[in-house]
């Protein structure tokens, strides 16, 4: 599958397990609660580990392992539960998580702009035929007035 | 007012350009009804019963005649020449072409004004006083306040799908005229014993289906503090707000599931983090004060002697400087109110050729601005007495100068069942009835101050559980009937309403505003208004009345 990442467009390479699937060597993403139940056989993990969390799922609860992972799959059930843009704000500025911190679910082309302010980098959309034309979506706006994890600085400071 | 520098225009710019594309999208099918509806709404355009319907914005209600000029142009070229002024300081097109939003959407961006976030879940303008800069009483302008959060709220890439609409409202006097604790978030400019100037800050209020009075989250916030402690109340609600029942997403549930201690609690706790990263410049509050610096007032205004003696002269000129205009703290001046309540009329309404005449006023005698009211009308703040006359005889030839400011015919009114979609009920047809029965003057000023607040449905855009006299449409298989509440209030002494009984058919509307009327004009106490008359004796000896027949 593809996906954008980073501002283009690439091959995933990344498995999401469900729940009930095997774990599997390379680099794959779990639910929260996979994590919490079978941390410890995860400790010798060949291959990238990820977590997957949606905004019913308390972020602060994954923190202390943030490190082990270097993906961040946050859910969108729909595209107007907004509750992932403060996580992703969150796990940038306060919990300053450096690795990837994806969008999944129901992503399109008019929330790129603000998700990515809010410290996304890479996307799932949910019609990935429309992958090229999104891309454009990134330059809506050469400004914001806010602090946001692209401009760090409010707009006032730089007038 | 506030001038746009070029990182406002370009914002503007491409935001115009983004919803051309969007709506291009749409009209090509690449985007379905659900996807383009959070993106229209956030350009502030429903799709109506007979028409998309446009919303505009006007930030804490300012406008230059420029602006009034192009909004008539705007209106005469794309609507059927009038627009309706909301609630919210802004105001509506009714029956715009979707195809030409973007392109009314562009000739508003060339006088600085835009519809961002005047619909949908996001952070909507931010409303003040009418008075705001005039008050003798006030402790600050709250304009640049206002501006500055305009400025942090708009395109807040975190806050562009909240749980539900937010609100804030911001005054800078002890006089509320701003509704300041029926909004999401209520801001006081107060001064604290120290003398230093800061804001007490209320959350939780908000009327619609679930009235609620805001309560105080924090008695005093230092002004650099402002955006810092909004964004910390906005993170936790977005977080925290209901998101499976857009009936319970309110920050006011929010605050009532989880109580006002808890909910300070995680904004204190959330503040600190970010308090430092976001504490507002004193460079950035002096450079948008420095646009609401006092005008060169004239000095000599208050030595015209015109004033006193075309009042004794004229009984109507007198009655409407008497209900029409507003004290100003420069002596020798007054703020006039614009009715746009005149009876027969849908309130709110302004057609084109009166926004023109009343951007020649404003150039001519205030200054070049309008500011629009929450009670649906417009203001010009900033009149010399000496020229009172000769606007009042423009207004009166525009009928603009009915003199029922703050009367019973000054009704806030919904477009209702005739121009929404959400509607239950018809209230325009009804609210021109009420106004044209009780047109009678002398009525009118005997009675005094009496707030009518007509919404067609639960959503209550008029605000209809705070008015004196509250009626609000309902459906009942099919019929319009009308739930009449009393006792409501929106300014310092807030509350709601109570309910008066069972609802009133629709051909009874009228004459139960006539009872009610007849039983505060037997019980009231000699200069009684009629919230007070209400308030100490009760809804009971008027549901007598009403429902005395039944």
């Amino acid at each position: 599958m593809q996906i954008i990442k980073d501002r283009e467009i690439v091959e995933d390479n990344w498995l999401h397990l469900d729940d009930e699937a095997e774990l599997a060597a390379g680099n794959i993403t779990i639910s929260l609660s996979r994590w919490q139940e079978q941390h410890e056989k995860l400790e010798n993990h060949e291959g990238g580990l990820g977590i997957r969390l949606s905004g019913d799922d308390p972020l602060e609860e994954v923190i202390p392992d943030l490190a082990r992972f270097s993906l961040v799959v946050l859910i969108f059930p729909a595209f107007t539960d907004g509750r992932c843009y403060s996580y992703a704000r969150l796990l940038r500025d306060r919990y300053d998580f450096k690795g990837e911190i994806r969008a999944q679910g129901d992503v399109l082309h008019d929330q790129l702009f603000y998700m990515a302010q809010c410290g996304f980098n890479s996307f799932e959309l949910a019609n990935p035929k429309r992958l090229t034309n999104a891309l454009t979506a990134f330059d809506d706006f050469s400004e914001s007035y806010q602090t946001t994890v692209l401009r760090p600085e409010p707009l006032y400071r730089r007038r | 007012m506030y001038q746009y520098d070029k990182y406002d225009q370009t914002m503007v710019d491409q935001r115009v350009a983004q919803f051309r594309d969007q709506t291009r999208r749409f009209l090509a099918g690449e985007l379905t009804e659900e996807q383009f509806r959070p993106l229209r709404l956030a350009n502030g355009l429903y799709i109506q019963i007979h028409a998309p319907m446009l919303r505009i914005a006007v930030p804490y209600g300012m406008m230059s005649s420029v602006q009034v000029r192009k909004i008539a142009d705007v209106a005469r070229r794309y609507d059927k020449g009038f627009v309706h002024f909301t609630t919210r300081t802004n105001f509506q097109m009714n029956w715009p072409k979707l195809e030409d939003v973007p392109e009314i959407l562009a000739e508003l961006a060339t006088v600085q004004m835009h519809a961002i976030q005047t619909s949908g879940n996001d952070i909507r303008n931010t409303t003040t006083d009418q008075f705001a800069g005039i008050l003798a009483d006030e402790v600050e302008d709250p304009r640049p306040w206002a501006e500055i959060i305009r400025q942090w709220s708009t395109f807040h890439p975190e806050f562009a799908y909240l749980p539900r609409k937010f609100k804030i409202a911001i005054i800078g006097t002890k006089e509320d005229r701003a509704a300041t604790q029926l909004h999401d978030i209520g801001l006081r400019i107060v001064k604290n014993k120290d003398g230093d100037v800061g804001f007490e800050v209320l959350v939780g209020g908000g009327l619609g289906r679930t009235p609620v009075i805001g309560v105080q989250i924090r008695p005093f916030l230092e002004k650099e503090d402002l955006l810092s402690y909004l964004e910390a109340i906005l993170r936790v609600y977005n977080r925290l707000g209901r998101r499976d029942n857009k009936y319970k997403a309110r920050i006011k549930i929010t605050v009532r599931e989880h109580g006002i201690n808890h909910i300070r609690e995680l904004v204190e706790a959330e503040w600190v983090q970010i308090r430092e990263q976001l504490k507002l410049d004193q460079k950035e509050i002096d450079r948008v004060k420095a646009f609401f610096t006092e005008p060169e007032y004239d000095a000599s205004a208050a030595e015209d002697t015109s004033f006193e003696a075309m009042q004794a002269d004229s009984e109507e000129f007198a009655r409407w400087v008497k209900q029409n205009t507003f004290k100003h703290k420069i002596p020798g001046y007054k703020a006039v109110y614009v009715s746009l309540k005149k009876p027969g009329l849908a309130p709110g309404d302004i057609t084109s050729e009166q926004l023109e005449v009343v951007a020649d006023l404003a150039d001519e005698f205030s200054l070049g601005e309008v500011r629009a009211t929450h009670t649906q009308n417009l203001v010009l703040a900033d009149v010399k007495q000496g020229d009172l006359y000769a606007l009042w005889l423009r207004l009166s030839a525009e009928e603009l100068a009915t003199p029922n400011i703050n009367t019973l015919t000054d009704i806030i009114c919904c477009p209702g069942l005739d121009y929404c979609g959400l509607a239950n009920a018809t209230s325009i047809p009804l609210s021109k009835q009420i106004a044209e029965r009780f047109d009678d003057q002398d009525y009118l000023h005997d009675l005094g101050d009496i707030k009518i607040k007509f919404s067609g449905c639960m959503n209550g855009c008029a605000h209809q559980s705070v008015g004196h006299i509250g009626i609000l449409g309902v459906d009942k298989k099919g019929e319009e009937w009308y739930q009449f509440t009393l006792g409501g209030s929106a300014e310092e002494d807030a509350s709601i309403g109570e309910r008066l009984g069972k609802a009133i058919p629709k051909e009874d509307v009228v004459d139960t505003v006539g009872h009610l009327l007849d039983a505060y004009v037997d019980l009231r106490h000699e200069d009684e208004s009629f919230l007070a008359t209400v308030r100490r004796v009760g809804v009971d000896p008027f549901k007598e009345r009403v429902y005395a027949d039944n």
